[in-house]
């Protein structure tokens, strides 16, 4: 049941021309970091050659582009989240699925993975992008690979929320506007931390983009993942009760 | 009663705020019953269906589909239902019949019956033309009929139609309406609408609410009664002075109507052979004998505007 919801999702994501136009312009700009960390690694790599632990390729081209992703990726997903709840509810179309005998966790759950698929779209061409340079070069596909989960559950966790606020309100564009400023806040909320010194742990274990840098250099550790999950489940139960008290006299 | 009962609706109460949109609303549904659900505007008639759909959670009170209760378990109850809400929940960016597949699955027909019921459900709507149209380009009359093939697709026990025949044309409305009458054969069915010719034309049981109360129940039969008044109209050439008529056996009133014409309210059993043959004994060249009947109409309008307050609280709880 939660298959066939998230399969109308992406299928709905892709006859509108939002999800082409996101997707190409999204793969543009990441097409030309990538070709601008190229050139770089160009320039600096004879100087790189001569000393002892230089940083290799992984760390120069594909560490700086996944992490210029997840910028991107922040400013792109409220515009792919904003119309998964709150449009169904502006067209009056949620009642389908609610007289539907599928439960309002169903529900939440096939149209999160509607969105994720549509993000899966976005990570496989920039995993292609990346793994493109092992045709000339060795990769450290351990860091690869850890960037990419680090990325995986960055857009697990922006998607969540995003899907959070669109369960808020019938306009999109208000759900677009409030998982921005959520996400954005989220994100620089360790600036704050940076400065002080008795908040400053808590400050930064909340930051999104924390617990991403150190996946990104390499270093797997749980304590991030479970962050991650803990942020993607928090924001899926508050979706279900917040649909759920729709129905509710209050 | 030995029909089996598909619908148990006990004491539903909804407040929005302060404001009850729907107060002690009982009532029963039997297989094969067309339930017509009148009421103006912001009577609750809205408020009802979709508390019977699990689209609104009651303050109070139970509903029970095919005696599954719906609050306790929805997902079970739920699959014996079929609802077209107020706007029919439409795809627009999807194809009829990718739309109607997609339901099909939500309500979870077996793979292998998919293609069937949607064949069946089409050819019953009227779309078997426009499977490979976008919903978003059809016109308002196809619109609806997808929101009823929709509703019927998965052969539920109940189908609960929110003011079906709004918006289309008089042959679609007929169209529908046979549909209806069609599908009461072996479901049972709740209509809301506020025109009234369609609940004499399909109903065989009807309620009207009004301001969240159940002000009338009856069958259609019982309706009938309702509208046979106690009154005759009567024309005649020579009328006589009215005393004389009230002196004829039953009749308990004469009053002169402006065209002429005479109302009599009789008691008991209706007098029209006595006076027939008494005015032709007489002479007064009898012109018109017609027994009064009300309109549904009428019975709506008296039900519902009892109150004057009645019109303030309109609109309030649509």
């Amino acid at each position: 049941m939660i298959a066939h919801i998230a399969a109308r999702e992406l299928r709905a994501l892709f006859l509108s021309p939002l999800a082409w136009s996101v997707l190409a312009v999204v793969q543009f700009i990441l097409a030309y970091l990538f070709l601008a960390q190229i050139d770089t690694y160009m320039m600096f790599a004879p100087q790189l050659a001569g000393r002892e632990d230089a940083p290799g390729v992984t760390d120069v081209i594909v560490a700086p582009l996944f992490g210029n992703a997840a910028v991107i990726l922040l400013l792109v997903a409220p515009l792919i989240t904003m119309r998964v709840l709150s449009e169904e509810r502006r067209n009056r179309t949620l009642s389908l699925l609610i007289s539907a005998p599928v439960s309002m966790t169903e529900i939440i759950l096939g149209k999160y993975l509607g969105i994720l698929g549509f993000f899966f779209v976005v990570l496989a061409l920039l995993a292609a992008m990346a793994l493109s340079l092992s045709f000339g070069t060795d990769l450290d596909f351990g860091k690869v690979a850890s960037g990419l989960v680090g990325l995986t559950l960055l857009i697990g966790a922006f998607s969540a929320a995003g899907l959070y606020m669109s369960s808020l309100t019938d306009q999109p564009t208000i759900a677009a506007v409030g998982s921005f400023g959520l996400l954005l806040l989220l994100w620089i909320i360790n600036w704050a931390g940076s400065s002080g010194e008795q908040v400053s742990g808590l400050f930064s274990y909340l930051s999104l983009v924390g617990h991403y840098e150190s996946l990104l250099k390499g270093l797997f550790n749980s304590a991030d993942v479970v962050y991650y999950l803990l942020f993607i489940l928090t924001f899926l139960v508050l979706s279900i009760q917040r649909l759920d008290a729709n129905r509710l006299p209050h | 009663m030995d029909k089996e009962i598909l619908v148990d609706v006990e004491h539903l109460y909804r407040y929005y705020g302060p404001t009850c949109a729907v107060q002690d609303v009982s009532f029963q549904l039997a297989k094969g019953d067309v339930l017509g659900f009148l009421g103006p505007n912001g009577a609750g008639k809205s408020s009802s269906m979709q508390m019977l759909t699990g689209n609104l959670a009651p303050t109070a009170g139970k509903v029970r589909v095919h005696g599954i209760d719906l609050l306790d378990e929805p997902k079970r109850a739920k699959r014996e239902l079929g609802y077209l809400p107020e706007q029919p929940p439409l795809y627009r960016e999807h194809t009829v019949d990718e739309f109607l597949a997609y339901c099909g699955r939500l309500h979870r027909v077996p793979r292998n019956r998919l293609h069937l019921a949607l064949d069946s459900a089409k050819e019953r709507c009227g779309l078997g033309a426009v499977g490979k149209r976008l919903i978003g380009n059809l016109s308002k009359g196809y619109q609806q009929r997808v929101g009823i093939a929709q509703a019927i697709l998965h052969n539920p026990a109940v189908v609960v139609l929110d003011e079906p025949t709004v918006g289309l044309d008089p042959i679609q409305i007929r169209e529908i309406r046979h549909l209806v009458r069609e599908l009461g054969n072996d479901h049972g069915i709740i209509l809301s609408t506020h025109i009234l010719p369609e609940v004499q034309g399909v109903c065989n049981r009807v309620q009207i609410i009004n301001r969240g109360r159940l002000v009338f129940s009856d069958s259609m039969a019982g309706l009938e009664q309702h509208l046979h008044s106690q009154h005759l109209i009567l024309r005649l050439r020579a009328a006589p002075p009215p005393q004389t008529l009230t002196e004829l056996a039953g009749i308990a009133a004469v009053e002169l109507l402006d065209d002429g014409r005479l109302r009599l309210r009789y008691e008991g059993d209706n007098p029209a052979a006595a006076i027939a043959e008494t005015a032709v004994a007489r002479g007064w060249g009898l012109e018109e004998l017609i027994p009064e009947r009300r309109t549904l109409e009428q019975i709506f309008v008296e039900l519902t505007m009892q109150d004057p307050t009645a019109q303030g609280a309109e609109g309030e709880a649509a």
